[in-house]
């Protein structure tokens, strides 16, 4: 891609700042709004590949669905005692990755970190396709999914509610909320910069797209000032989903009895899981985009210095869950608990509990030094282990714990078939179809919160240098 | 000859097709014009090949949101037609009794068939009959499956080609007519009255009769022999014994006794009086046995140990044989036994299994006279069957075929071809017979070899009668016309001679002759045998005074090496009913192994042979030989290797061909049960077995799972007045008012229960229970509500064995609720966690937090909706499940209902006992008991009132409604360490 796009410039690398150097506001507009707004006919080779294989991946993940239901859930390896396995640890990892995006655009963008302009919009992106892929696994685990809907809470012929003391009837609402208000609010930020392209697009096609989802915006004073009051207000109501989500994700287990489920530090834990694996695929899709699209210095080194501490500390909180279950396990005195983690620990399937002690624990400490959190290649290794580490955390959650509950008689083992791995390689199939069709058809930076950095990095330089002007 | 070349062949006149499959008849067309609505998708379990897989993935996209409707939204229509004229006490919805009777091994077992507008759906044992008084087995309850079955044989075959039955009747006339004296008749083991009495018209005209059975008694028979001069049967009362002495002999479960004497084993050893007396029990055996994990003190021993144990026993109370020389901890075993067998003589009993030689049982009878438990404990009576009825029996028939003597050969109900013993080359022998005639339920082994094969009636759809082990005469009568217009045995022997007489006629007119009555007189007789099921006038026999010769001890070749085991299967049998999905899927006890059998091996033979589970083996005994996966068991005696008979079926029909291997080949004449001699050689071919429970260790959980405790200890705290203090929970919640109604509630006496499968069968019949097949068993799926859970504790070469039949705990705070995102699952005000099918989504969450793992999911759409007469089995009380649905034990709400309505009808409250569920109705030892625990007088109430009763996870506090008795051992203070 890179010889046959013109937009690659020379890579000058930025470490202390977030922006690169020579950056102007028609620099900033063209760099990103060309991208979208590059001919339909000569799209990259790159990107036609790339969204082919996709495309592949994501047939395999419709016919194995399409089996799914036609056969029954019987294809994946779940049994009785594991009657949950890939299906929930795949929901439980998807919604995870998601929560980087959130976090990047409503929590960080309430403290006013500047960081957050070059990479929320594709972390956003990422929020929501990683929900859609999430949001897929509890829709078809169910024996009859086609009575899905007995899920929502409608007033019925049959007189019936849902039962509204189990967590997956909460799960029902908080993740649809998520989905929700995660779409509105990446929609929204989109709006100045869909009236970007529709201004900049030659094309008459592309001209009404964007005209169409641009709302009518005309960048008027008034247009922004209720784009600032929605943005803040969505961005207060994604801030305690980023918490409640994951938590209330946490409580399908945590409110359950079983060993290994039952445990009231899971709220917290998931959340910083959450986190930590959330940022660890910004950075993993970050670093090949950036460098395809010649984003240098958009996307600077200082971002994955940032993110890479974030990663850091959440990784830090998720260690100290591990530990502590293993202590309590002890303290608590209870012997299906404790037998739980000696078996974890000790068991045949120890390993799995290893590999994530090493790729979520171990790997990750290389964070602290400043040499590893701005070498790519390193980086990009430590997100994939992230990456990894957690489906192996929610592998050990659920599978090692139902393996082995109450009963020794029940005790049972869990063999993954060809439709548990389809439906966990296909759904990566989905994110990414979905994913190169964003950055093909939307700006994967928001055009306008960089040149507002634009005018705050000059505004800086100029008070450096002695000409600051008032307001900004 | 296949079948739809036949059809051509049969069908006449101007006909049109539209295609080859129709004109043909194939199943598969014949299966599409039944299907309303042809599940093509059904065929997309087949593994993917390349173009289905691309077939696929045009098609997955449009499929994926369209298959919901296919399988939710239709419905096939059914209209429902009222009777034109109601046939008389048929009420649709109520269900009828019938008293009936079935054969086992020769003997009659007395049942009750539970009639559906006219088909029977399930048996229960017949309370009035003494060999099974209300209670059955897992063979019984099976058997209405095999009545349904549709590879069950629907036509008359002559050489292959389908005949009528005025064909075969003319042709068996001439045939008969021809061959005269060269007439013989083979059948399975029989004590029919009237049956028996058609074939001796048939000896007397010089024809012979064999009876053949590969499990018969005929070491018992021959022990008699040998101990008395006559082979007198006998018959043991376990009610009345304090010590019992087992040698090899599982007397509790697999033969047409065991009923009874688990019911009168288990009354010995309940603990629920103030001052319990509980019998010990003894038992050496070569393998574990149902009656062996009963035991107190279980020996596990070489099957020529036992005789020489047995030798010792009769040594030591003073039976005039020498006292052979013993191991140690053999000895030990032998001397508590002794000194107990004496303590308690005339109130003890000592016992041998048909496995051991005859000169085993003769001692028996030795040592029982000597402790006087004759006409106490023991009792003598006339034979019931008396005639050999095992290979020499058949040895005899193919000595008398290779000599040219048998120009005829009418074999009735038993598959020779198959369970001959190897050495008698039966099928050679068959194909010198010029006319065989192959009457029987399956087109099977021998069918396959016979000119005629005619299709038999199932014993729910014919008229006959039996005989129990004690003499009791019952009758057999049709729950339903035969569902393939087949014949009763004594049907196709009239018409040898001729005669075409009902079966109907012929028992009655037998009767009427008997009895000597007539007219109204016999008719009342006759039609209260009907209601009762017991033929009055021709009940049990009396006691035959024996004299007890001189017996001498067996002799016992020194064998140290490794010995050959036969072994029927635990819950196959003989392989009669290898095509029976229920009991191929049954777990067996101890191995928890289904659909296969296995050559079971101790943990220490096992290492000395460098073998591990699933390792296939070569086992190689007098040149012959067969492969077979290795299983290892703890408990089974080293240095043996045992294989269980009934497997490796080739024509059993669609379930039972190709499963497991046949260890018939191995067998021989002269070695029935053990073999000498054999070699083990491993190959490095492996082979996967299944079995529903993997981990036998109860990891320390004892405390909260399964209470054993000794029998003495017990009686000592309660003497000194030691209270366990129970920790009492609390929940943050207010609990639920159910003191008021009916509280359904249940114990379960581990004391009594030996872990027989009677209740998983009983289960599977009761609340249609899909079978799910090897693979599915593999992953983790089976189906069963109700387990037996099985806990090995203390050295694995013998160890003690506990076990524990597992249901739906009903919890008062049951964790499955809380979790169902559509309340599918709910609690009722009576204290059932009922499971409503039609709600579940399938979400499965219930299950993962169910601490009992009771809950079965059907992953798959496992309940056959298609074959018809699979449909006419269900119990239309209980709904069958689709896929996707979770489903369990609900305390058989359906029976709750039907004695509601009574008592509603009859306005008044339904009275204990009353309601019965189907585990409990069939346990043998009467373990289970179920009613209604606000009732204070109910026996359930009784139960759990007694400090021996505990409930499974108390520290959950789910607040069980199944409660548990404790595990009592009563064992003997000398006797510790390893034997204990």
């Amino acid at each position: 891609m890179q010889s046959s796009s013109p937009l690659k410039p020379p890579v000058v690398e930025t470490y202390d700042e977030l922006l690169g150097p020579g950056e102007t506001y028609t620099s900033v507009t063209a760099k990103i709004g060309d991208i979208v707004l590059y001919p339909l006919l000569k799209t990259p080779w790159g990107w036609i590949g790339g969204f082919v294989a996709a495309g592949l991946f994501l047939m395999l993940y419709l016919y194995s669905l399409a089996t799914l239901f036609t056969v029954g859930i019987g294809i994946w390896g779940i049994n009785i005692p594991v009657a949950w396995g890939f299906d929930i640890i795949n929901f439980v990892w998807w919604i995870g990755i998601g929560h980087a995006g959130t976090l990047i655009s409503a929590i960080l963008l309430l403290f006013r970190q500047d960081w957050r302009t070059s990479i929320n919009r594709a972390a956003e992106a990422m929020t929501i396709f990683a929900v859609a892929c999430a949001g897929i696994y509890p829709l078809v685990h169910t024996g009859r999914p086609w009575l899905d809907y007995w899920f929502l809470p409608y007033p019925s012929t049959l007189g019936m509610w849902p039962q509204f003391r189990s967590p997956l009837e909460w799960d029902v609402f908080a993740i649809s909320t998520y989905a929700t208000v995660s779409i509105l609010f990446w929609f929204v930020g989109l709006i100045p910069d869909l009236a970007t392209l529709r201004d900049r697009a030659q094309h008459p096609i592309a001209k009404i797209f964007y005209g169409i989802l641009s709302l009518g915006w005309r960048g008027a004073a008034k247009h922004w000032q209720r784009y600032e009051m929605a943005s803040l207000i969505l961005a207060g109501l994604s801030t305690p989903l980023v918490l409640s989500v994951h938590s209330i994700i946490s409580f399908d287990f945590a409110v359950s009895q079983l060993p290994g489920w039952h445990v009231t530090v899971f709220p917290p834990y998931f959340v910083a899981g959450a986190v930590y694996c959330g940022f660890a695929m910004v950075i993993l899709l970050m670093i090949p985009i950036r460098s395809w699209f010649g984003l240098h210095s958009l996307i600077t080194m200082r971002h994955f210095d940032v993110m890479s501490k974030v990663m850091l500390a959440s990784g830090l909180i998720v260690t100290y869950g591990y530990f502590g279950e293993i202590f309590y396990s002890w303290y608590s005195g209870n012997i299906y608990e404790y037998y739980l983690i000696v078996s974890r620990t000790t068991g045949p399937w120890a390993w799995s509990y290893w590999a994530l002690i090493l790729f979520n624990v171990l790997v990750p400490q290389l964070l602290w030094s400043k040499k590893f959190r701005t070498n790519l290649p390193v980086l990009f290794f430590i997100s994939i282990c992230i990456n990894i580490g957690m489906w192996f955390e929610r592998w050990v959650i659920i599978v090692l714990s139902l393996k082995r509950d109450f009963i020794p008689t029940s005790w049972g083992v869990y063999t993954p078939t060809f439709y548990d791995w389809a439906t966990y390689i296909g759904s990566f199939g989905l994110f990414f179809v979905l994913f190169f069709l964003f950055v093909r058809l939307l700006p994967m930076v928001a055009i306008f919160e960089v040149r507002d950095l634009v005018h705050k990095t000059e505004h800086k330089a100029h008070e450096k240098e002695g000409q600051g002007h008032a307001g900004a | 000859m296949s079948k739809e070349s036949l059809d051509i062949q049969g069908s006449s006149g101007q006909s049109y097709w539209r295609s080859l499959e129709e004109l043909s008849q194939s199943a598969e067309f014949r299966a599409r014009l039944e299907r309303e609505f042809p599940r093509e998708a059904a065929e997309l379990r087949d593994p993917v090949s390349r173009r289905s897989f691309l077939k696929l993935m045009g098609a997955s996209m449009a499929l994926s949101s369209l298959v919901g409707c296919q399988f939710a939204l239709k419905q096939p229509q059914e209209k429902i037609v009222p009777y034109v004229r109601q046939p008389e006490q048929v009420i649709p919805g109520r269900s009828l009794y019938f008293a009936t009777s079935m054969n086992v091994q020769g003997y009659g077992i007395g049942l009750l068939a539970e009639s559906h507008e006219g088909r029977p759906t399930k048996v229960e044992g017949n309370a009035y009959h003494p060999a099974s008084r209300g209670s059955s087995d897992a063979w019984i309850q099976a058997s209405i499956l095999t009545m349904y079955d549709p590879d069950r044989s629907q036509q008359i075959l002559n050489a292959g080609k389908p005949a009528t039955w005025d064909d075969a009747f003319n042709a068996l006339g001439s045939a008969y007519a021809q061959a005269g004296s060269g007439l013989r008749i083979l059948t399975e083991p029989t004590a029919s009255p009237s049956l028996v009495a058609t074939i001796k018209g048939y000896v007397g005209a010089g024809a012979k009769w064999y009876q053949y059975d590969a499990l018969s008694g005929d070491n018992t028979r021959a022990g008699a022999q040998a101990a008395f001069g006559s082979a007198v049967n006998t018959i043991y009362a376990f009610d009345k014994a304090d010590v019992v002495v087992a040698l090899d002999s599982d007397f509790s479960h697999g033969t047409a006794t065991s009923i009874r004497y688990a019911q009168d084993v288990a009354s010995k050893r309940r603990v629920t009086s103030d001052e319990p007396v509980m019998s010990r029990i003894y038992v050496a055996e070569p393998t574990p046995t149902n009656t062996g994990a009963l035991a107190d003190h279980r020996l596990a021993a070489k099957s020529s140990d036992i005789a020489i144990i047995t030798q010792a026993i009769a040594a030591a109370v003073g039976v005039s044989v020498a006292a052979p020389a013993l191991p140690e901890a053999t000895q030990k075993w032998v001397a508590t036994a002794v000194a107990d067998l004496t303590a308690a003589a005339g109130k003890s009993v000592v016992i041998a299994g048909e496995t051991q030689p005859a000169a085993v049982h003769a001692l028996v009878h030795a040592i029982n006279a000597a402790l006087n438990n004759v006409g106490a404990t023991v009792n003598y009576t006339d034979p019931i069957i008396d005639a050999d009825t095992g290979a020499a029996s058949l040895k005899a028939l193919v000595d008398e075929i290779n000599a040219g003597a048998v120009s005829m050969l009418v074999i009735a109900d038993v598959n020779v071809a198959y369970s001959a013993p190897a050495d008698l080359a039966m099928s050679e022998a068959l194909k010198k017979v010029p006319t065989v005639v192959h009457f029987g339920l399956y087109n099977d082994e021998t069918a396959a070899l016979a000119t005629w094969h005619i299709h038999a009636t199932h014993y729910l759809e014919s008229w006959g009668d039996t005989r129990a082990f004690n003499g009791a005469v019952s009758l057999q009568q049709p729950l339903i016309a035969p569902l393939y217009d087949g014949k009763h045995f004594s049907e196709v022997l009239d018409a040898l001679d001729g005669k075409r007489v009902s079966a109907h006629d012929a028992v009655k007119g037998y009767w009427q002759a008997q009895l000597g009555l007539d007219g109204f007189a016999f008719e009342k007789v006759w039609q209260t045998a009907l209601h009762d099921g017991i033929v009055a006038g021709a009940s049990a026999l009396g006691s035959t005074q024996v004299t007890l010769g001189t017996v001498s001890a067996p002799a016992v070749a020194s064998n140290d090496g490794l010995e050959l085991i036969f072994r029927a299967d635990p819950s196959l049998r003989d392989g009669s009913a290898a095509n029976n999905g229920w009991l191929q899927e049954v777990p067996k006890p101890f191995s928890k192994l289904v659909w296969d059998n296995s050559a079971q091996v101790s943990p220490e033979t096992a290492s000395k042979l460098g073998v591990k589970t699933e390792d296939v083996v070569t086992l190689t005994v007098n040149g012959r030989s067969i492969d077979a996966p290795i299983n290892v068991v703890p408990g089974q005696a080293n240095d043996t290797v045992v294989v269980h008979l009934g497997f490796g079926r080739t024509q059993a029909g669609k379930v039972g061909n190709g499963v497991g291997f046949n260890s018939y080949a191995l067998r021989s004449s002269d070695a029935l049960w053990v073999a000498n001699g054999v070699t083990v050689s491993k190959t490095d071919k492996t082979y996967k077995l299944a079995t529903t429970q993997t981990h036998y260790n109860l990891e320390g959980r004892d405390f909260d799972i399964l209470h054993a405790k000794s029998l003495a200890e017990y009686l000592e705290e309660k003497k000194a007045g030691v209270k366990h203090k129970k920790h009492e929970i609390y929940s943050l919640f207010p609990a639920y008012d159910y003191s008021k109604g009916y509280q359904w509630g249940m114990t379960i006496d581990l004391n009594a229960c030996n872990g027989c499968n009677a209740c998983v069968v009983a289960c599977q019949a009761e609340n249609n229970i899909p079978i799910v097949g090897k693979e599915e068993i593999w992953r983790g799926r089976e189906m069963q509500w109700i387990r037996i859970d099985t806990y090995f504790s203390g050295d694995s070469s013998n160890p003690t064995i506990y076990q524990q039949p597992i249901a739906c705990m009903q919890c008062e705070h049951a964790p499955c609720e809380i979790v169902c995102p559509v309340a599918a699952t709910v609690h009722d005000s009576e204290g059932i966690n009922n499971m409503v099918y039609n709600r579940c989504v399938g979400t499965k969450y219930c299950s993962n937090n169910c601490p009992y793992k009771v809950r079965r999911f059907n992953f798959f759409q496992y309940a056959d909706e298609e074959t018809p007469s699979l449909k006419l089995q269900r119990n239309p009380d209980v709904t069958v499940r689709v896929r996707g649905v979770m489903e369990k034990c609900n305390y058989c709400l359906q029976r709750i209902n039907e004695a509601r309505i009574d008592a509603t009808r009859e306005d008044r409250v339904i009275q204990d006992g009353e309601v019965v569920t189907a585990c409990q109705q069939a346990c043998p030892s009467q373990a289970i008991v179920f009613g209604n625990i606000n009732d204070s007088a109910s026996q359930v109430a009784k139960l759990k009132a007694l400090e021996t009763k505990f409930t499974v996870l108390d520290s959950l506090n789910t607040k069980p409604r199944t409660s548990y008795m404790i595990k009592f051992t009563n064992a003997n203070p000398e006797l510790s360490g390893k034997t204990e």
